[in-house]
Parts: structure tokens; sequence; C-alpha cells
């Protein structure tokens, strides 16, 4: 596929270069040349974003990344809804990450709608005297007290590896006892670099305890699909699901966004594996194709453009009969689209916007901002690797800055070079740029909204951006310097 | 700067190779400190808990560890429930912790020592206290005793045997690391004798390499297991023995000494022509390793 190269009046591959030694002129000369690869100037037609990417924060920067444990936790196992997650150690790990990722969950209201969470909330005697126990028991209370949970998942913080507890063999023993899976998941805060080898380590959990270890009990169809790295976040999966199901696909099962564990460990029997979130997903789409030949592809739900260029791309991979529901579909939304966009471009035309999410959203999210009339200035990750920047550079208008785990100061000093209309990024970053005067929209969990997957999702995201970047409110904040 | 008290209380930790002898040479140096009428206070950072059997003539004592464990918290411990007063008035307290294996027993050295400070256990009247730490020093924890405001004077039990004099130049390179950023000092090698060749000079000349002394060469003897069966040391077993005017003798030292140094550990090298030197060692002779005597 080639991209027209897009270009941003007054930025050139000189002014961001220049943008990006000014920035770095303030670092002691070690941390100088350790940033210094993880910033450059997009060059869209060699598709190369040139930066580096995955290594270690450099000490003393105020960096936007979390932990391993987090991105097991928050993002792979936290929202398969029928299960209970322990989280293994002391209890503010388990906390501080209940819930707040806003991964909605089918179920009835106060009885299964939500997550089961527990933690082994550890104290002095339990590093001391080992944990094991105490998760033996555990693992005893949250059966009978959650009688409905389909298995459990263990989920190791710091001090269970600092002090070798093994909860490999507690929950291997415990499965048997309880006749339930129980899964341990290696996934210490202090292992790599980020959240990224979570990820990581919980698809290697995936792969090692769940999949193929059940069937669906429906019957096989060619039209079996799986919908990977869709977290339901403000209810991605279930507009995302419906839009598949409209154009004649069969969603078996959704990795992990209201998953449910059994239909999780059939997957190998799908025909497509669907993914959305690339980062935190591909290596179970990849042990897949290897070990069940089940092949796999891309697609982005955000915004009419790259919804109609993703549903033809997956029709593609089917017959004449879904791919003229495609058309049917795209024929079906496009008006809708229209109205939308005509009715928020007006306003938006223009507008700049900057991003810092994890490790798929600026790429994915920049075509719904341009469906909008707005540019996209400046897009980073906190955890991505070489491949999601492959990916970026095609998307990313040229010349743009591009940045990789970017501190704190640096994003703020991009902010007061390229004055964007509106920053897409998390909570820790919401607060100081509210304050600089710049919209803001905390783009992990939609800032309380969503969806903003699917089409149902575009008319939410376009309100939202609406409602930020054009709130009066920005006009009766006076700068009191 | 606030007026500040006077503090006499010597704090003093004893390091070792495992099962070099720390613990019974602690209790009976202990022992004839407190028959020179000093106030002593023993802390075992040890899982073993065996830091205070000869004092306290107890199979076991009810550790820190062990209580936190049973009452769920270390707020809910009282200090009378882990001190017990033994042999001349020796304070007594272990700290416990899992069997190997499991859990982390350097935390609970940490958890046991924060315990004593927080809840008052370093009362004006001791005059010193003994932290004798278990042999095989794996982690930060076991470092707890030497840390700011703890023990300052460290003593290291070791023999002629070459592990035991490897593990010796190990400790001191430990303390090197604390000695040059706080106030620990290197205050003695204790020689507890194993009979091997030239054991007196062989620790002497280490010493002296290490910057240090040899503060004493506490002869082997069998009246320290008679003594041990009793759950006793050979102080209050046999104070006419001559074993026991050994540790009279080595309380007495310790009381006096005022050698406190920043070590200066030896390059292996440096180690191993020590050992050559003393016939410890053979010279370099790769024909020999590895061939058993059968077959040499
Ligand atoms: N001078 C001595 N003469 C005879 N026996 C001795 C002498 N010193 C120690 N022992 C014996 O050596 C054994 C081991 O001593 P001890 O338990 O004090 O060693 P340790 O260094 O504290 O060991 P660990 O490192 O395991 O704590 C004891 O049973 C004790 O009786
Ligand atoms: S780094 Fe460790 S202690 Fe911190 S949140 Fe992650 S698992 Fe918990
Ligand atoms: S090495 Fe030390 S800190 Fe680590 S688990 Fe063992 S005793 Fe605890
Ligand atoms: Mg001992």
């Amino acid at each position: 596929m080639s991209h027209p190269i897009k270009k941003i009046e007054g930025i050139t591959k000189e002014s961001t270069e220049e943008l990006i030694a000014k920035t770095l002129e303030v670092y002691p000369e070690k941390a100088k040349k350790k940033r210094a690869p993880h910033l450059g100037a997009n060059d869209q037609a060699s598709g190369c974003a040139a930066v580096k990417s995955n290594k270690k924060t450099v000490p003393g920067v105020m960096s936007a990344r979390g932990c391993a444990y987090a991105g097991a936790k928050g993002v792979v196992w936290g929202p398969i809804r029928d299960m209970v997650h322990v989280s293994h150690g002391p209890v503010g790990c388990g906390w501080y990450s209940w819930g707040t990722r806003r991964n909605l969950m089918t179920g009835k209201l106060g009885v299964d709608q939500f997550a089961m969470q527990f933690t082994s909330d550890f104290q002095e005697k339990d590093i001391v005297y080992g944990g094991d126990k105490k998760l033996k028991q555990l693992l005893i209370e949250a059966k009978e007290l959650f009688p409905l949970a389909k298995g459990i998942s263990v989920l190791s913080e710091c001090p269970v590896g600092l002090i070798g507890d093994d909860i490999n063999q507690t929950s291997r023993q415990a499965a048997k006892d309880l006749d339930l899976p129980i899964i341990p998941c290696n996934c210490e805060g202090f292992r790599g670099v980020s959240q990224s080898l979570g990820h990581h380590i919980s698809n290697d959990t995936i792969r090692d305890y769940i999949i193929g270890t059940r069937e669906f009990s429906e019957p096989e169809t060619p039209y079996d699909i799986s919908l990977i790295g869709d977290y339901n976040i403000g209810g991605d999966v279930w507009s995302a699901k419906a839009l598949l199901e409209e154009i004649g696909l069969n969603v078996k099962s959704v990795w992990t966004g209201d998953g449910e564990l059994e239909k999780i460990a059939a997957t190998h029997t799908v025909k497509l594996n669907l993914i959305h979130c690339y980062r935190s997903m591909n290596y179970m789409c990849k042990v897949m194709e290897e070990k069940f030949g089940i092949p796999w592809l891309e697609f982005n739900f955000f915004g009419p453009t790259k919804i109609r260029e993703s549903l033809r791309a997956i029709g593609e991979r089917f017959d004449q009969n879904i791919q003229d529901k495609v058309e049917q579909a795209i024929a079906k939304y496009d008006p809708i689209m229209q109205a939308i966009v005509d009715e928020y471009r007006p306003r938006l035309e223009g507008k700049k916007v900057m991003l810092l999410v994890g490790g798929l959203r600026p790429r994915h999210t920049i075509g719904a901002y341009e469906d909008l009339g707005m540019e996209c200035v400046g897009s980073g990750y906190e955890f991505a690797h070489n491949d999601d920047y492959e990916r970026t550079s095609p998307e990313m208008p040229d010349a743009t800055v591009v940045y990789d785990d970017p501190s704190e100061y640096e994003f703020e000093k991009f902010a007061h070079a390229l004055k964007p209309d509106l920053i897409g990024s998390g909570i820790k970053e919401k607060y100081v740029f509210q304050k600089m005067g710049i919209p803001f929209r905390q783009m992990h969990s939609w800032d309380y909204s969503g969806p903003y997957h699917g089409y149902q999702g575009f008319s939410v995201f376009a309100r939202d951006i609406d409602m930020a970047v054009n709130s009066p409110t920005w006009k009766l904040v006076e700068s009191p310097f | 700067m606030w007026p500040q008290k006077e503090n006499t209380m010597r704090q003093i930790a004893i390091y070792g190779k495992g099962g070099i002898g720390k613990s019974t040479t602690t209790q009976n140096t202990v022992a004839g400190l407190a028959y020179l009428g000093k106030k002593v206070m023993i802390v075992g950072c040890d899982p073993k808990a065996d830091s205070t059997r000869l004092i306290l003539h107890a199979k076991a004592q009810n550790t820190v560890m062990d209580l936190v464990r049973e009452l769920g918290t270390v707020e809910d411990l009282e200090l009378e429930d882990v001190m017990k007063v033994g042999y001349g008035d020796t304070k007594c307290v272990e700290s416990g912790g899992p069997e190997p294996g499991v859990g982390c027993a350097g935390r609970g050295v940490i958890t046991a020592i924060n315990f004593l400070e927080e809840n008052g256990a370093y009362t004006d009247d001791l005059d010193f206290v003994f932290y004798d730490v278990l042999g095989d020093v794996v982690c930060g924890g076991f470092a707890m005793p030497i840390r700011e405001g703890k023990a300052e004077e460290i003593y290291i039990v070791c023999s002629g045997e070459m592990m035991a004099m490897y593990a010796a130049n190990n400790i001191a390179k430990g303390i090197l690391k604390y000695a040059t950023s706080g106030k620990v000092r290197l205050a003695g090698l204790i020689c507890n004798a194993r009979k091997t060749d030239k054991e007196f000079e062989l620790v002497s000349a280490l010493a002296a390499k290490l910057g240090t002394q040899m503060i004493h060469f506490v002869p082997r003897d069998n009246q320290v297991q008679r003594a041990e069966m009793r759950r006793m040391t050979v102080i209050e077993y046999s104070p006419e023995h001559p074993q026991a005017q050994e540790y009279r003798n080595l309380a007495e030292k310790i009381l006096n000494n005022k050698m406190l140094v920043i070590p200066t550990p030896l390059e292996m090298e440096e180690l191993e022509d020590l050992l050559m030197e003393f016939g410890i060692m053979e010279a370099e002779d790769e024909s020999v390793v590895g061939v058993a005597e059968a077959a040499a």
C-alpha cells in the first residue's frame, strides 16, 4: 500500500530536528545520549520513524510507563469476566489496578457483571515465611465465594518473585484439588522495561495453560473468527462485534474484553484471528498461526475511513457472500458517518492533536482525527516496539515528531512548541496539560466515555473530541502570568 | 546542634563462615562480659534461632517472627513476649524466620530489628548489644545489623582452614563497602581453633594483611560440648575450667579493644600466596588438579 505524503504547514524535517535538539539541551551528557535515539522526525516516504524503542527508561525522568504486572493484570487478564483474578502480593498493586481500565462486562448487575478480583494482601509474615500457604487457602476460598467462576488467574507482584515463592506448583496442586483451571502468571513488576513484557508473559501463559483445552459447543462454520486485542473499554467490543456479525462473521471468542475463559481456550478452531491491539496480543496470534495454522489480520475500527478499509480487507479473506455484506454495511453506514462529519468537521477543521498512548492507539486513531479534519502533529508510545513504529510512520504526517517513552518534560516541551489544540494521553499527563490550558482527552480509558470502536464508536468519539476542543471553559480561564 | 546524650552502648556484630563457632563463641564471650559485670543484649539474626540457648538454658525460645506469624502483624507484638533474660542478666532476642528454602529470612531479620528499635529494646543501661548473624550471608537482610546506627564493631570468627579464611576475607570486603560510607569498622579476627597446621601464625598473618588483629586464639576443647549438652556456656557450667578462662580473656580483650579499622581485604591471588607461604596450599600445579589421591 502506498500512502500519499501528508505535509503539515510549518513542520519540516529541519524544524522538528531543531525542536528535538533544543529539548535535549538541558539533559546531562549521558542522559542526552540515551534519549536522543528515542526522538525523531517522521520520514513518511521511507515508512521509517527511526526511533529506538523498548529500552530501559532513563533514571531520574518522569516516565508514563507501568510495570509488567500492570500489563498482565490490567490489560490481558483483568477483562476476562468469568475468572477470579488474584493479585498475589501486597494490597496496593491489586487495589490500584482494580477496574481502572473500564473493561465493561456482560452480566447481571451485582451478580456477575463485575471483575472478580482478589488480593492475597501480603504482610511481613508472608514475606518472611513465604506466601504459598496463604495462596492455597485463598484459592479454596475464592472457589467457595465465587462458584460461578470458570477459573482463577494468579498474578505475581514483585515480592513473590523476590522471595522465590513457587506459585506454579501451588497453582498446579490447587487446580487438581479444586478441579478448576488455576493459571499462574509470573509477571512480577520488576521484569522487563515496561508493561509490555507483562503482555508477552501473559500471552505465553495463555499458550501454556489455556489455548486448546476446550472446544466450542456450536458446530464449526467457515465464518468463525476471533476478535483479539479488544479490551471492551467503554464497550468497544460490543460495537466491534456487532459490526463483524453484521457482515456475516461468527465472533466465537473475544480476547479479552468481556472475554470468557472457555471460549478463549477453544479459539484454536477458528478460521481467522482479527487483531486490534497488535502490541499486546500479536504473540498469541503468531502462536495460533504456527501451531494451528490460523491466519491473522490486523484491522483498525477507528473512524469511517479506516473502518471501511478494514472491512474490505477482512472481506477479502472470505467469500463473495461476506464481501457483499461488507459493501452493504459500508453503504448503510457511510451516510450516517457523513452526517457526523458534517456536524463536527466545521468546528474541528485544521485543529492539531498530539498523542502519547500505550503501544497502539496513536497510529490507530490518526485516521479518525483526520476524518474530523484534524491533523496529528506529534505521536509516540509508552511501550511500543520497533514493529509498532514501522506501522506508525506511514500514518503520521511527514516530518512530525515521533517520541518513544518521552519524559514528562519532553512532552511538555514539544507541546509548548507545537501548540496543539488537543492532547490525547493518560491520566498522569491529563492535569499537567489542562493546567497549561490545553484541552485533553484521557485515551487509555476513553475518559469515562466510549465506546470508540466501530461506527457506533465514531459518533461518541466525534462528540467527545468536539466537547474537549471547543469547550467554552478554556476561554474563561485567565492566565495569572 | 541538639545536645546529644553520650551513648556508651557498644554494638557488635559477629560474622564468619557457617558452622565456624559464632553462636558458641558469642554466648561464651557474653557470659564472660556478664561475669565482668556488664549488661548485654544478644540479638540472634538467624532463622535457626540458636544464638541464645546457652544463655537461656532453653531448647527454643519464642522468636519475633514466630509470634508475628501467630498474631498476624508486628504491631500486635509486645517486647516482653520476645525478650527473655538469662545468665548474668543477659537479655536475649531471636529474630527467627522460615525453614530453609521458603520465604525470605533476610526480611525476617529486618523486621525483628525494626521491632526492637521501635519498642525501646535498646535501653540506656545496656553496655553491649551482640548480633549473631547466620553463617552464609546471602543478601542485604543479613547486613541489617551493620546498617547506619547499629553495630559499628565487627568481629569475624575464623580458623586456619582455607574456606574459613576465604570467608573472612569476603566478609572484610563487605565491611569495606559499609565502612567507606559509614562508621562500621573491623575490630578483629577471633580464631576458633580447628587444630590445623600453624593455625596461630596463619590467622595472625591474615589479620595483619587485613589491617586488623587476631584478638584471641580460642583453643578447641571438648568442655565446650560438655557444657553445650547441658545448654550452658562453659563459664556457667565450669567457671574453673581453663576453657572458661579463655572466654573471659576474650571478653576482657573486647572490653578494652580500641583497634577499629577499615579493613584492607586481599585479592584472591594474595590470599592464595599467603596460604602457600604457610603450606596450606600447594604451588599451582595443573597436573594434580582434579586427580584423586589413589590415582596420583
Ligand atoms: N572452641 C570450640 N571447641 C569445641 N567445639 C566448639 C568450639 N567452638 C564451637 N564448637 C562447636 O561447633 C559447633 C558449631 O558451632 P556454632 O553453632 O557456634 O557455629 P556457628 O558459626 O554459630 O554456626 P552457624 O553459622 O550455623 O550459625 C557447636 O556444636 C559447638 O559445640
Ligand atoms: S512494580 Fe511491582 S510493586 Fe509496583 S505495581 Fe508493579 S508489581 Fe506492584
Ligand atoms: S536472598 Fe535475602 S532478601 Fe532474597 S529472599 Fe533470600 S533472604 Fe530474602
Ligand atoms: Mg550460629
